[in-house]
């Protein structure tokens, strides 16, 4: 069996006496793209945010590569080789595309101060490496057109490309995508998931949030579902399609609630 | 209209950019001979210091985003140790200047230290209180820095030989500090050290989850505008040839900070419109001096209100923004002013 990457042990996050995620586990597995879902509130980007270092556990403890990351804040877990998206984009607006990504190779260059006031070798070959590999994300995830573009004054899907584009400049281990369908429409949704799918294919091990059913499901090759904080489902698609809980806690009993709207 | 001649300019300047800096250069260098009046030199001489000192402040505000309201303190410890070792210890000024330097920058270090947790007006508190304790210090350890009389009698810088005093002169050395902080700050700006400032102000949870260590470069940021900043005040304190701790006020640290503010934060030109601005200006109403605060407060209002980037603010560039991002930061900015 392969690897386990990023794992979590009974990781809990109370805002006060809101329980936002409570003693979940979760293990994912190098090569996996793995799916969280669960209605609005149910801790899923709150859980994010305890696996990128935003957040320390209540309790609990999460492991990636083996090594235990609950106090590291997300700078360095970020080094560790761990990328995310958000879900409201966070882009750098006022900076063009190719800036946003450029800013994605800050741990794979060197540069201080000195190197960059006598543009010695360091300096050079730094900004030759990321002028180049930019660019070649940029092509990658199809923004050429919009290179020089303010990031801000991109359409929502857009927007949410450069997000994956500045995360991939990490040339991270795990990517954490943040609900990256919302806000696009069916034919950006699809290209998406294609690329989602051509990311693992070269070796990226992604982690996905989203409450759009068919598209995690048709994704995924293992997922989670969290209800009010709480593991309630794990496993394929397939067995979480048919679990009872989640039938439940997305369709209600026998009526359709809530769940995908919102 | 202002951006769209600003544009041109730029624009003009970018294709012609050699020969406009040779001319450029040359033009500063015969400006005290063209122009041998020492009063009109040392309007000059205030705009060349201040645009210097503005632009460091600008460093920090302008380009990590950080709120520093207490830039008259750094400038107090650089003109401070400058005329110390120069009148206590005898060294020469450029020895002493760059430790100025050194020790500002040092100091800027353990500011930064409990800043590194606050933001906006929490920040710019720590900031101004420190200015105030800097100050104070200066004011009342006579032993070291004269307290209340102030440091007297101290020399005249050398280059190449010459004793350089007086405004027809002094322009030169200025205008050493000026180029010299423009060319290596521009050089820093370009460079992943730069682009990691800008990306903490721009936002710095992203900045982090891309692995840029936002404490540390918010350090090092800070570390570098106060580094300047002692540098400018180690030229000011032989300039004047006296310092006392009343020319380091908090009134100093707002003046620098409407330099910073009208002429425009993040881009390297607006501090030097912005201290011509405001040097020109309280030439003008000499006569009101105690109203000048009064004047900038007006156009500082003014500025948020009709144009809150200065007048030739970023969004050119790597910043540049459309008009959306704009009343976007217009409405931050009104916020931030409202908070204080
Ligand atoms: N910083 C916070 N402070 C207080 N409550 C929070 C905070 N972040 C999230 N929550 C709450 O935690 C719950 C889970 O939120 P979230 O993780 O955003 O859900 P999801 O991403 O699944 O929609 C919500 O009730 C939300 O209001
Ligand atoms: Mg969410």
């Amino acid at each position: 069996m392969a690897e386990i990457i990023l794992e979590a042990k009974g990781v809990s996050k109370h805002f006060g006496g809101l329980k936002a995620v409570e003693n979940v586990d979760m293990e994912i597995y190098r090569g996996d793209i793995f799916g969280i879902i669960g209605p609005n509130g149910a801790g899923k980007t709150t859980f994010f945010n305890i696996c990128s270092g935003i957040y320390e556990p209540t309790y609990g403890e999460i492991l990636f590569k083996g090594e235990p990351i609950r106090n590291l804040n997300p700078e360095q877990i970020a080094r560790k080789g761990m990328a995310r998206t958000f879900q409201n984009i966070q882009l750098f607006k006022n900076m063009t595309v190719f800036e946003n990504v450029r800013i994605g190779f800050h741990i794979r260059t060197k540069t201080r101060m000195f190197d960059a006031i006598f543009k010695n070798k360091t300096y050079q070959s730094d900004e030759e490496f990321v002028n180049e590999e930019s660019m070649k994300i940029i092509d990658k995830v199809g923004l050429s057109a919009y290179k020089n573009t303010m990031a801000g004054n991109l359409a929502y899907g857009i927007q949410r490309r450069v997000e994956i584009a500045r995360a991939l400049a990490l040339n991270p281990d795990i990517l954490l995508l943040d609900e990256p369908a919302a806000g696009m429409n069916p034919i950006e949704t699809n290209n998406l998931k294609e690329f989602i799918i051509k990311l693992n294919a070269e070796g990226y091990t992604i982690a996905v949030i989203e409450h759009d059913m068919k598209f995690i499901m048709s994704l995924t090759n293992r997922l989670l579902v969290l209800n009010f904080g709480e593991k309630i489902s794990e496993g394929t698609p397939e067995i979480v399609k048919n679990d009872q809980n989640v039938i439940e806690a997305y369709f209600g009993k026998g009526k359709i609630a809530g769940g995908e709207n919102s | 209209m202002i951006s769209n001649t600003f544009e041109n300019v730029k624009k003009i300047y970018k294709k012609h950019a050699k020969i406009i800096n040779i001319v450029l250069i040359i033009l500063l260098l015969i400006i005290p001979r063209l122009m041998p009046n020492s009063y009109l030199m040392g309007i000059v001489c205030r705009i060349l210091m201040y645009a210097t000192l503005a632009g460091s402040l600008n460093i920090i505000n302008g380009y990590s985003g950080q709120f520093n309201i207490g830039h008259a303190g750094f400038f107090l410890i650089g003109a401070y140790t400058e005329a110390i070792l120069a009148t206590t210890y005898g060294w020469s000024f450029w020895p002493a200047m760059i430790i100025a330097g050194i020790v500002t920058s040092i100091v800027g270090f353990l500011v930064s230290l409990p800043t590194l947790r606050l933001r906006g007006i929490y920040l710019a508190i720590v900031t101004l209180g420190f200015s105030e304790i800097i100050r104070i210090i200066a004011l009342n350890w006579t032993d070291v820095t004269g307290g209340p009389m102030g440091i007297k009698g101290i020399p005249s810088p050398e280059l190449f030989g010459f004793r350089i005093s007086g405004p027809v002169d002094y322009y030169y050395i200025f205008l050493i500090v000026g180029i010299l902080f423009l060319f290596i700050t521009n050089r820093i700006l370009k460079s992943r050290v730069g682009r990691s400032w800008i990306s903490i102000r721009e936002d710095e949870l992203a900045a982090k989850s891309l692995g840029v260590e936002a404490n540390r470069a918010k350090s090092a940021n800070f570390m570098y505008g106060a580094f300047w900043a002692g540098i400018v005040g180690a030229t000011y304190a032989p300039y004047y040839k006296f310092i006392a701790s009343d020319m380091f006020t908090l009134d100093e640290g707002f003046n620098i900070l409407a330099m910073v503010i009208i002429g425009g934060q993040g881009t390297l030109i607006g501090p030097f419109v912005g201290a011509s601005i405001a040097t020109l200006i309280s030439e003008v109403f000499r006569f009101a001096s105690q109203y000048r605060m009064v004047i900038y407060a007006i156009l500082i209002i003014v500025m948020m209100w009709w144009r809150p980037q200065g007048l030739v603010g970023a969004y050119d560039s790597i910043l540049a923004g459309d008009d959306k991002s704009l009343k976007k930061r217009k409405k931050s900015i009104t916020q931030k002013v409202g908070d204080n």
